[in-house]
């Protein structure tokens, strides 16, 4: 009997430490006062305040823009690399896995420092570019990972069938292995997105002066106390992260229905 | 005799220093049904993957039609497999699975729908052309695997122990539903198993495989009665291998006489007695330590474990063979 109550206890604590705080941000976003802790009633004029500021749009966009570009880097670099280690058996392979996935294990601050010598080595100008690099850098393991553990679970015979019937190598990749590995893709892309959307410590350290991420935005925001105009942007972020969950969920339940498979990623 | 489709000339092949072919030399004839029979190891996959072009041989020649494709890619040789776990396409629907070969091949797509249809009716799954491969059932994903490798109308069709996972029941109908089939098309059929029946109910030929040679090639008859080493003897015919005189015999089980029968000339200890499949077996042990087995239909309740009984058996049922390379 006392067992039973376990899953409840911790079912409690995590809402007490995690979504109460978030409700309350949700909660005083539609505060109409600027002091957080008096309820003065219902308002949106933070979140009208929030679109009118034009220095969080530019840096929503440069977010949104540094995201999809790092994971269309991170999407190049990691599948292409997933499947040449998958094809060609080397003594190396563990290794090569290995020193591919570490960099998640790294802690940002030094993956930042890192970053930050390497380019004033090499004298490039912070920004965009910059950016870019890093995030697609710290991006791969995400993609790279998936996509190898979907490839590492898909039958060898499938592609030997394609090439069997007629079909060029090329046309095995596209009719046959890039459906097969797309769902993992997926996955990957959609926790690099997130990894990149969210960045705070990389990007601070390799960002320049004239370019502003959203996270890096809020952060030097909140050095001054938090304003309503913060909770309504995190709601606001919070309601895209569900939405996006949501999509994602929905997507693998098709998928694994069809295949009567696991979606690699996704437990 | 019917003419001769496709050769392989000394196959050599190792993986990782490990001979799996030793010089395999093979004719294979037009139209006929011919079965890579061996246990697991022998190298029969990797001769059907050599033929099929997705390994290559480190010595040694594949001919078609007098045409040398030893280095020539999957997908240009007019070969098709039929692979173990059907490797159907899972993101794709039946007819599209079946179709597949056609459309690399740029056919238009009425003809496709066409053929296709014709193809699922020969395979009686004429309604399945919209179902995914997942929806269906081990015996039906084993139709279509058939049906999209033949749709492509291939020179010789390679099936690497198609029923393998099916049950008993079933296995024993695809059996003759394959065999129908390939008298129906006209196409040579490579077949691989590891199951002596399966090899005798469909084969016109056998070609029996230990580590990496074949040890005898022949029909279903001659490998049965007339075995040429032990290891074709014991693999295909179950037989008993005995040493006498300096010469090794085969002699099936069947074919051992006992107590009070003309010929039981030797003395033997009976060891064990199991019943198992409608047969009685017997093992007895000769007074030089050689092993025979005996099989006898019916219970004889006659034979007690540890008596002495003469057995012997008709000359005619002794076989010379070669000491395999057990």
């Amino acid at each position: 009997m006392k067992r039973k109550k376990w899953p409840f206890v911790y079912v409690g604590v995590i809402t007490v430490i995690t979504y109460i705080p978030i409700l309350l941000t949700v909660v005083y976003s539609f505060n109409a006062s600027r002091i957080s802790s008096v309820w003065e009633g219902f308002s949106l004029k933070w979140y009208g305040e929030l679109f009118r500021d034009r220095d969080m749009g530019e840096a929503l966009l440069n977010s949104l823009i540094l995201a999809v570009l790092s994971c269309l880097g991170a999407v190049i670099i990691g599948v292409t690399g997933a499947l040449g280690m998958y094809r060609k058996k080397s003594r190396l392979n563990d290794a090569m896995a290995y020193v591919s996935t570490i960099p998640i294990m790294i802690p940002e601050i030094i993956m930042g420092m890192v970053f930050l010598s390497l380019f004033s080595l090499m004298g490039l100008p912070f920004g965009m570019v910059t950016l870019v690099i890093a995030h697609t850098a710290f991006c791969i393991p995400y993609v790279y990972s998936m996509v190898k553990a979907r490839l590492v679970g898909m039958d060898k015979a499938l592609e030997e069938a394609a090439r069997d019937l007629g079909a060029s190598p090329l046309r095995v990749f596209f009719d046959v292995t890039l459906p097969l590995i797309a769902p993992a893709i997926w996955s990957g892309v959609l926790l690099a997105f997130a990894m990149s959307f969210d960045d705070v410590v990389i990007s601070i350290f390799v960002t320049g002066p004239t370019v502003n991420t959203l996270p890096v935005k809020i952060y030097t925001k909140l050095k001054t106390g938090v304003t309503p105009e913060i909770n309504a942007l995190a709601t606001l972020m919070l309601a895209a992260v569900i939405l996006l969950l949501a999509v994602s969920a929905l997507l693998g339940r098709k998928h694994s229905k069809r295949f009567g498979t696991k979606n690699p990623g996704r437990r | 005799m019917s003419d001769i489709i496709l050769q392989l000339k000394d196959l050599h092949k190792a993986f990782d220093g490990t001979g799996v072919l030793r010089g395999v030399d093979l004719d294979i004839h037009r139209a006929e049904f011919i079965t890579l029979l061996g246990s697991s190891g022998c190298g029969k996959t990797t001769t059907l993957r050599i033929i099929a072009g997705l390994e290559a041989p480190d010595r040694g020649r594949v001919l078609l039609e007098a045409q040398d494709i030893t280095a020539m890619e999957p997908n240009k040789r007019s070969v098709n497999t039929v692979f173990q776990n059907y490797a159907l396409f899972p993101h794709m629907n039946v007819a599209d699975n079946v179709g597949y070969g056609l459309k690399l091949k740029k056919v238009p797509k009425a003809e496709i729908a066409e053929r296709v249809k014709r193809m699922l009716k020969l395979v009686q799954l004429e309604d399945y052309g919209k179902r995914m491969p997942d929806q269906l059932s081990g015996g039906q994903k084993q139709r279509i695997a058939i049906a999209r490798a033949v749709i492509n109308e291939p020179k010789v069709l390679l099936l690497d122990e198609p029923l393998g996972a099916l049950d008993l029941k079933l296995r024993r109908q695809m059996q003759l539903e394959l065999k129908r089939l390939q008298k129906q098309l006209g196409i040579t059929f490579i077949y691989i198993t590891h199951d002596q029946e399966e090899a005798i109910n469909m084969s016109d030929r056998i070609a029996v495989m230990n580590e990496g040679v074949l040890e005898q090639v022949g029909t279903p008859n001659e490998i049965y009665y007339h075995p040429r080493t032990s290891y074709v003897a014991d693999f295909v015919g179950n037989a008993n291998i005995l040493h006498l005189d300096g010469h090794t015999v085969a002699i099936r089980t069947e074919n051992i006489l006992m107590d009070g029968e003309e010929f039981c000339t030797h003395e033997a200890a009976v060891e064990e007695k199991s019943f198992a499949g409608g047969q009685l077996r017997i093992l007895f042990s000769l007074a030089d330590g050689q092993k025979i087995t005996a099989s006898r239909f019916g219970i004889d309740a006659d034979i007690q474990v540890g008596s002495r009984v003469r057995i012997g058996w008709r000359p005619e049922h002794a076989v010379a063979v070669e000491d395999g390379g057990r």
